[in-house]
């Protein structure tokens, strides 16, 4: 059951050193900019992170990386215009990095949560993504072999949340949240918004709250400059 | 080729000789970069909905000024709008819907297309290069027609259409045509079909290629 929290710091207490931690956000969009910043705060080190992307400009993921924190990262797209952290830690070797097709990224994240041990994908049959990966053919089709992605935690930003967890997005922000948050074992959401049980319609509601372990009300995200044209 | 002046179509009569191919009412998927000018040649009345892998069926023109909206952007991470009737989904969903097959065509730019319909768009391979996919690998195999939008020569005048791409793969035996500046091919079980020729000759594409060319333009047809 959800609990709430009084601010971010709270929220992402008891990250420990070298947990694996799911990060929501497609660039900036969706990114959990006051939770990451509160786990730099905390200090955890030596963690896998998993998110679509490397860090963009200076904040959040991008601020995590710079500080050292991410031994691995797992993710489809790490190279943009604005990355330069990452990009200077992977040329100096300081950052493992786990490149995985995007769509294949979000079904072993769903997989995960799903309680799937694996499933059979024909994105990246016959490419070096999928070299040294079990390749079955069925009724004609290749397919490459891919397994679950699990955290131990996720941090998600959604909108809106009742006071059980129940989330609601705004847009394409929603991307990795909702899989992300099924996926960990403890799912941390950030939401601008957060009202009493039973002022969400339940035809609404995006992510049920039994995925959701601790909210944190964040008035006011810190803007987030968007990079333009900066990639996939 | 290179140092002549420049013939054939430029890249948006060639994004507007595309748009003409796509089906009314077809769900697409406009890549990153060149393929993404498509959109401006889509006539009001198709009825075409726009696919952005990041989770958005119905997305609308590049938003500027009052419209940008940093939660609502596109897989090229640009802000843009959305159209009455729009619908937002999360990334497994976006994804399994182009896995799916759903998706009726799915333009792309390439750095080599070869002559089966392998795909190699994602990554140089070159060493100190580092390499992103993103979407590039389910791109590729997922919609019903992937079409690919390039240059048929690079900007050092090498064919970009070839017996078999050197570049790393995105996808294997995947496209379906190649749209580019000097013609339209058509990947075909026979071979590759030259379909349309833009001021050059069948003739002057066989001997640029080394892929065996079958002439189907109205020209041959005769």
């Amino acid at each position: 059951m959800a609990s709430i929290l009084d601010n971010p710091t709270a929220a992402v207490a008891g990250i420990a050193d070298g947990a694996t931690v799911m990060i929501g956000g497609f660039g900036t969009a969706g990114q959990p900019v006051e939770l990451i910043e509160a786990l730099i705060a905390s200090g955890a080190t030596d963690l896998t992170v998993v998110n679509n992307n490397a860090g963009n400009g200076d904040v959040g993921l991008a601020a995590l990386i710079r500080a050292g924190r991410v031994r691995k990262i797992v993710c489809s797209f790490p190279r943009q215009r604005d990355s330069w952290h990452f990009d200077q830690k992977y040329r100096a070797g300081e950052i493992e990095l786990e490149l995985v097709p995007q769509g294949n990224l979000a079904e072993r994240i769903r997989a995960a949560g799903a309680g799937i041990g694996a499933f059979y994908t024909p994105t990246g049959y016959g490419t070096s993504l999928a070299e040294g990966k079990e390749v079955r053919e069925i009724d004609g089709r290749h397919y490459v072999l891919e397994y679950p992605l699990r955290a131990d935690y996720a941090l998600v930003k959604a909108y809106r949340s009742d006071e059980l967890g129940n989330l609601v997005y705004r847009k394409t922000a929603r991307n990795f949240g909702p899989i992300m948050a099924a996926a960990a074992t403890t799912t941390i959401v950030q939401v601008e918004d957060l009202v009493p049980v039973g002022a969400l319609d339940p035809e609404v509601i995006v992510t049920p709250g039994i995925y959701v372990d601790r909210i944190v009300r964040v008035p006011a995200p810190a803007p987030v400059p968007e990079s333009i044209g900066a990639g996939q | 080729m290179t140092g002549e002046s420049r013939r054939g179509l430029g890249k948006d009569e060639l994004a507007a000789r595309i748009a003409r191919d796509i089906p009314h009412r077809a769900f697409v998927n406009l890549g990153i970069g060149l393929p993404t000018r498509i959109s401006n040649h889509l006539s009001p009345g198709s009825g075409i909905v726009l696919h952005t892998e990041n989770g958005m069926l119905g997305m609308g023109p590049e938003a500027h000024g009052d419209a940008v909206d940093l939660d609502l952007i596109n897989a090229g991470k640009v802000p843009v709008t959305e159209l009455p009737g729009a619908s937002y989904f999360h990334h497994a969903d976006s994804f399994a819907m182009m896995r799916g097959g759903h998706l009726d065509v799915c333009v792309l730019g390439a750095y080599q297309v070869s002559a089966r319909g392998d795909l190699a768009n994602w990554h140089t391979g070159r060493s100190d290069d580092i390499p992103a996919v993103g979407g590039a690998m389910d791109l590729a195999i997922g919609a019903k027609e992937t079409f690919v939008m390039m240059n048929l020569l690079s900007r050092d005048g090498v064919p970009k259409l070839v017996p078999e791409c050197t570049y790393p793969l995105t996808g294997v035996g995947c496209v379906s045509r190649v749209y580019t500046d000097l013609a339209v091919f058509l990947i075909e079980d026979e071979g590759v079909a030259v379909r349309e020729l833009f001021d050059c000759t069948f003739d002057e594409l066989v001997r640029l290629l080394e892929v065996p060319l079958l002439n189907r333009t109205r020209e041959g047809d005769r």
